[in-house]
């Protein structure tokens, strides 16, 4: 769990252009001024890319923290 | 040349450019979710060296912008208006017709939205330059492979609907297609329906990345940024072997060998060239052994009449294009070399890396292919003229060996026997004297860049002076090789607005043979002086001393020159009217 994490911190920071992001399981878009619904697109599709994966339409739905997306990418890394 | 970035990786690379000096004001209109597509343009365009400022309509506001005078786009006041309509929400328009007979008719009534688009543009009065996507060809597959017998089906009504906007750009001044299916094919995955369907996200961000790169290289030859010449070795790269060893008969071109492959690439630069390109040899070879198969070779499509200038030699290859670049006169940066040899290609983009130097595939079968996807030669204009460059730069070689034997200049001016003609811009002229305004980058006193409308303005205005020089000697034709405008400012003066020559004939006195006639002319209309002045750009160092050169005088008022008609001496040439 650590791992992915440091990994999705790494990627936040990264796409949102913020050195400064500390992410945990339940860190919400609220918190992140650069978090908007379009940068939210953004980090869908980086996700997507670095851990070579797709999510469905219904579950980016679903998520209610930053816990519950690194819960998708686990589900589909460990299938 | 920069390769084809993700959208992420072209954030990265974009956050690291600055000082960019060249202003470019472009506004995006779309029926779809457009902010990334405007976000990764803008980035674009940072890397390809410009200050870019945008503009992006409200979510599916193509009309309501377009139509209110008002609007913040005309505040705006952009210098390209970007039309992107995704095909899908024409889909969805075209589901809500009601019946057979209208859906037969949906393309004629999506082409006038568009010249309505376009007559508004123009009625609210800017002068932008109009890039209208096409629509993405995509099948909803009802009438399968009918379609083509269906007026009302919905494939059939995009193909009509794409053909109807060629033939009204094919008119229409500073309206352009850019032809998206180009762009998507070979791309995977292109939408991402995850996203279409939560987000209105009709291209992956990827997508837009792309769409953007090709976009950028269009802009930068509205800029003026566009190739001139095609610089080819040739062992392996115009021929499949090497002549000096293989022979003749034994070198791979049209059926032998796979020939098939050189031959492509012959034809393709042998059409560049009749579109004005001009063509160049940098080989590593004897001069003889390489002219060759130019000359006997049946197969060989490319002759030696249609290579402007052939380098054929044991030097090192950066030095012989500088060499060509000499002859040529014109930018490293819009040169492009090809060569199958990476330590040749190496040695070039290290010495001279604004040559644009393809990393052509090991199997030549794949030359033409990748260099199809480079979309190297953009370009946004063309004239008849082009096709005669070819011809020109040949007979400048000749000169060149004329000059080396003739010590004094006079002489040598005067043994060129050159027969001038100046006269104000003619309708005939309208196109290749825009066109110069686009592509001169160094004679040109203050680069500014006009349109085949604009020239037709100034053609007609009672305000401007307007001149067209054409030269002869006695080597052949330059053709139309000079541009010059003026504008009435007061009773007082008329002011240099634009003074444009080609460099195939600095030296010549052809300004001084233009200036006598612009001063006899301002005379007669009872204006005593005439004012200019210089706008430095990286490019036009040559004519930073023009002016002065002129009998212009500088007075001290930081960049303004002066010229009083009064005492005027006719400047020396050896130019005779014709």
């Amino acid at each position: 769990m650590n791992n992915y994490i440091t990994e999705f911190e790494t990627l936040f920071k990264d796409v949102l252009e913020n050195e400064d992001i500390v992410l945990t399981n339940e860190t919400t878009a609220t918190e992140i001024d650069e978090w908007d619904s379009i940068n939210h697109i953004y980090l869908v599709v980086e996700i997507e890319k670095h851990f070579k994966i797709k999510f469905s339409s219904s579950e980016i739905l679903q998520w209610q923290n930053v816990g519950e997306m690194i819960d998708s990418v686990k589900a589909k890394k460990e299938d | 040349m920069n390769p084809i970035f993700s959208f992420r990786e072209l954030q990265k690379k974009a956050k690291n450019t600055t000082n960019n000096v060249t202003e470019i004001k472009v506004a995006v209109l779309g029926n779809h979710t457009t902010n990334f597509f405007v976000k990764a343009l803008e980035n674009q365009l940072k890397v390809a060296g410009f200050n870019p400022s945008m503009f992006e309509s409200d979510y599916d506001q193509i009309d309501i912008t377009l139509i209110d005078g008002e609007s913040e786009l005309y505040k705006f006041n952009p210098e390209i208006i970007v039309v992107f309509e995704s095909v899908l929400k024409l889909k969805d328009k075209f589901y809500s017709v009601k019946d057979n007979e209208s859906r037969s008719d949906f393309y004629n009534t999506e082409k006038d939205i568009i010249q309505n688009r376009v007559s508004n543009i123009r009625a609210n009065g800017s002068d932008a330059k109009i890039v209208y996507f096409s629509y993405e060809l995509i099948d909803d597959e009802l009438y399968g492979n009918l379609f083509s017998k269906i007026p009302h089906s919905f494939y059939n009504n995009l193909w009509q609907l794409n053909n109807q906007l060629i033939d009204f750009s094919r008119n229409e001044p500073d309206f352009y297609v850019f032809d998206i299916n180009k762009y998507l094919k070979g791309t995977e995955t292109y939408r991402d329906y995850t996203a279409l369907i939560n987000s209105d996200l009709h291209y992956s961000i990827d997508t837009f990345a792309k769409l953007s790169h090709f976009l950028a290289q269009f802009f930068n030859a509205f800029k003026g940024h566009f190739k001139k010449c095609l610089i080819l070795d040739l062992d392996n790269t115009t021929w499949g072997g090497i002549i000096g060893d293989d022979g003749l008969e034994n070198i791979q071109v049209g059926s032998l060998g796979i020939g098939k492959a050189f031959t492509k690439l012959q034809k393709w630069a042998k059409h560049l060239k009749e579109r004005g390109v001009i063509l160049a040899i940098c080989s590593k070879n004897t001069e003889e052994v390489a002219k060759e198969p130019f000359e006997k070779h049946n197969e060989m499509v490319l002759r030696l009449e249609d290579i402007s200038i052939f380098v054929a030699n044991w030097k090192n290859k950066a030095d012989n294009i500088r060499y060509i670049q000499e002859v040529l006169n014109i930018g490293f940066d819009s040169m492009v070399f090809l060569d199958d040899n990476p330590a040749e290609r190496d040695i070039v983009r290290q010495s001279l890396p604004a040559v644009t130097v393809p990393e052509l595939p090991k199997d030549p079968a794949y030359y033409m292919p990748y260099i199809e996807s480079l979309n190297l030669f953009e370009t946004v204009s063309y004239s008849e003229n082009d096709k005669d460059r070819t011809s020109q730069y040949q007979q400048e070689a000749k000169r060149k060996k004329l000059i080396s034997s003739v010590t004094n200049m006079d002489d040598y001016l005067k043994s060129l026997e050159m027969e001038g003609n100046i006269s104000a811009f003619k309708s005939d002229d309208v196109s290749r004297v825009a066109q110069l305004t686009q592509r001169s980058n160094q004679f040109n006193l203050r680069t500014q860049r006009y349109t085949e409308k604009d020239i037709t303005e100034f053609m007609n205005s009672e305000n401007h002076l307007t001149y067209t020089v054409k030269l002869k000697d006695k080597f052949g034709d330059y053709g139309l090789i000079s541009v010059i405008i003026l504008e009435k400012k007061n009773n007082d003066t008329y002011f240099v607005d634009t003074w444009i020559m080609s460099c195939r004939v600095l030296k010549r006195d052809v300004e001084h043979f233009a200036l006598n006639k612009i001063v006899e002319d301002v005379k007669n209309k009872g204006i005593n002086s005439i004012t200019g002045e210089h706008l430095p750009t990286p490019k036009n160092k040559l004519v930073a001393d023009l002016l002065t050169k002129l009998t212009f005088k500088n007075d001290d008022k930081e960049d303004v020159y002066f010229l009083n008609l009064t005492n005027y001496k006719s400047l020396k040439n050896y130019i005779e009217n014709e």
